[in-house]
């Protein structure tokens, strides 16, 4: 299933997304300042940092449920103040949540299908009718949410309410309904959180998979640093609502600021 | 592993094909039954008592089950949005008397998805127990306008409206000399047809965004979903069916009424059979619906059966409170309804 050749893709190598000075506040406490990196084309970017560093901040604010107070987000070469959320999957960006956000009274192909829904254009009369362009749409439709399933292995529960699946399996569907959506750039917010080395390595290996079969480009948000070293070609390092590194994997883990915010050494500024 | 995973999937399969040729049996022979058994069969006492308020209510369930049970949004002016329908399908008969009665039906249902979709638009800044509220409001202005104003009613001074006669095709359809079966049948007709584009919609983009919605609306908008137009679709549907609902509890069942008909107890009604029934369930609509319309008029002839001779107001109490006292014991053994209850069953016997 190649990726629809959409207007304005990035060759690879060139700017998917930047982010220029974003700023968010929460009433007196100031979640990001002054961030700016940018997300290459077919790159796989991991944001990282201690907790509290504005990770999650930072990618509610790429796909718009936050609206930060300053900055600029360019995806695609169309630069905005702030993003929103429908906008952003119109525009091919899709997302998965550290507490899986599934629809849960509805099956796995059902949620899967969910992630095409943008896709779907029948009209409402159409969809009365048990024939006609609607279910024909939908056919070709679903055929696309079976492949998106078989790629990352959970025909078994293709049929069964989400809801009572557990929970490595829901963060698979979750995926795979970001997926469905084909998107250009996938945000995981912390893909393998509350898994165990099984799971994580799994999950791993469908990242990097999604990576050399779609070429989606990603930017994920993780704890683990062996997982993190593994899958990323680019690591932004947040601290205290600022970005206190980016490079390469080898550059970020020599660097010196980066080890201190992790090992909680006190800097001058603090004093 | 493969030749047993192979065999596996030919289980299944087979399962799967067999349920569906079930269901489309049981189907057949019901639509048959309903259609050609039933109105040479069943006397005019059960038509009239029985089946039509049951096909009305069937319908008015069917309606409030894809706001509430697909879309959830929660509703409680199910009465108010039946009244339009039945206000606005007495205004066009009385307006325009050339016009088909059919198409008044159809046509009244529109009046009722606009009333609808205005009384839906707080549902995108409110949800759950205020929005229910919020619709309750709706229930009670809606009532009050009828009441209030005498246009609605062509100033009629016992401020009742009243179904005139009309024909469809050459038979009577309303009015006084309508025979119960014709009526019988367009009801059951309205509510096949209904029933079957419920049936599609929600199988299509449309019944999976409403569900994505009800089931997290925050990722809903997140995969694309316009939460909005999405909601107030789920209003305009929902009420577009409980206005038809409404003209034809006027029009087939009661002949004439006034507001009390539309009030407050019928949208609790019809939200019991719903839930009882099952949310989220189009056949759960209907089961809900012969539940509740039809097992108070069996506890009724439930003494007389039995021989028990008691006092009329001392059957009516007991009879009440069986009612109660069944839909908690349904509620808890199976809180997701009836239509729920049956595929459980269906899956233990594998049929």
């Amino acid at each position: 299933m190649p990726a629809d050749p959409k207007n304005g893709h990035p060759a690879p190598g060139e700017p998917m997304l930047s982010v220029e000075g974003i700023a968010l506040r929460f009433g007196g406490v100031q979640a990001l300042a002054g961030v700016e990196f940018t997300i290459y084309a077919g790159e796989i970017c991991a944001i990282i940092g201690p907790n509290g560093a504005g990770k999650t901040s930072m990618l509610n604010v790429l796909n718009g449920a936050y609206q930060p107070s300053e900055g600029t987000i360019t995806f695609k070469g169309r630069t905005r103040r702030k993003m929103h959320p429908r906008v952003a999957a119109l525009e091919g960006m899709a997302r998965t949540f550290q507490n899986v956000a599934l629809f849960k009274g509805m099956s796995t192909l059902d949620n899967v299908m969910a992630g095409r829904n943008l896709k779907m254009h029948s009209n409402f009369v159409a969809c009365l009718l048990p024939v006609g362009p609607s279910r024909a749409e939908e056919a070709r439709h679903r055929a696309h949410a079976d492949e998106v399933i078989s790629f990352l292995e959970i025909e078994d529960i293709r049929n069964v309410p989400v809801g009572r699946l557990p929970y490595g399996l829901q963060k698979r569907v979750e995926l795979a309904r970001a997926l469905a959506a084909e998107p250009d750039l996938l945000l995981l917010d912390e893909p393998m959180a509350g898994m165990n080395r099984g799971e994580k390595a799994e999950m791993s290996r469908f990242i990097l998979e999604t990576k050399a079969r779609f070429g989606t480009t990603m930017a994920l948000i993780e704890h683990d640093m062996s997982v993190v070293m593994e899958l990323s070609d680019h690591i932004v390092v947040l601290d205290y609502g600022r970005k206190i590194a980016d490079g390469t994997p080898e550059e970020v883990r020599t660097d010196q600021t980066v080890i201190d915010a992790y090992l909680g050494v006190a800097t001058e500024d603090d004093a | 592993m493969t030749v047993l995973s192979y065999f596996n999937d030919l289980y299944s399969t087979f399962f799967a094909t067999r349920s569906r040729t079930i269901n489309t049996v049981f189907v057949t022979v019901i639509s048959l039954l309903a259609l050609f058994a039933v109105p040479t069969l069943a006397n005019e006492y059960w038509l009239q008592a029985i089946l039509i308020p049951f096909l009305i209510f069937a319908l008015a369930a069917l309606g409030l089950n894809l706001l509430t049970g697909f879309a959830g949004q929660l509703s409680l002016g199910t009465g108010g949005f039946m009244a339009v329908g039945a206000y606005s399908a007495f205004k066009m008969t009385t307006a325009w008397p050339e016009l088909d009665i059919i198409a008044i039906f159809f046509i009244s249902g529109f009046f009722a998805a606009g009333v609808g979709i205005l009384f839906g638009l707080p549902s995108l800044r409110i949800k759950g127990f205020y929005l229910a509220v919020a619709t309750l409001a709706a229930q009670f202005f809606l009532i009050w306008l009828f009441n209030r104003v005498p246009w609605f009613y062509n100033d009629n001074p016992s401020g009742t409206i009243t179904a005139p006669p009309r024909t469809f095709a050459g038979v009577m359809v309303t009015g006084p000399e309508a025979a119960a079966e014709v009526r019988y049948l367009v009801a059951l007709v309205l509510l096949a047809v209904f029933v079957f584009f419920s049936w599609n919609l929600m199988r299509s983009r449309f019944g999976r965004a409403w569900m994505a919605v009800r089931d997290m609306d925050v990722a809903a908008e997140i995969v694309g979903i316009p939460l909005l137009r999405t909601k107030l679709l789920a209003f305009g549907v929902s009420s577009y069916l409980c206005g038809v609902a409404g003209a034809l509890f006027v029009f087939l069942y009661l002949g004439s009424a006034e507001t009390i008909a539309f009030d407050v107890n019928v949208s609790f009604l019809v939200l019991f059979m719903i839930i009882v029934g099952g949310l989220g369930s189009i056949t759960g609509s209907i089961i809900g619906a012969a539940f509740i319309t039809i097992l108070p008029i069996f506890l009724t002839n439930l003494n007389p059966i039995l021989g028990i001779d008691l006092a009329v107001d001392l059957a009516k109490h007991i009879e009440v409170i069986i009612f109660g006292g069944l839909i908690i014991v349904i509620l808890i053994l199976e809180p997701h309804g009836m239509a729920r209850l049956i595929q459980i069953s269906r899956e233990r016997l594998r049929i």
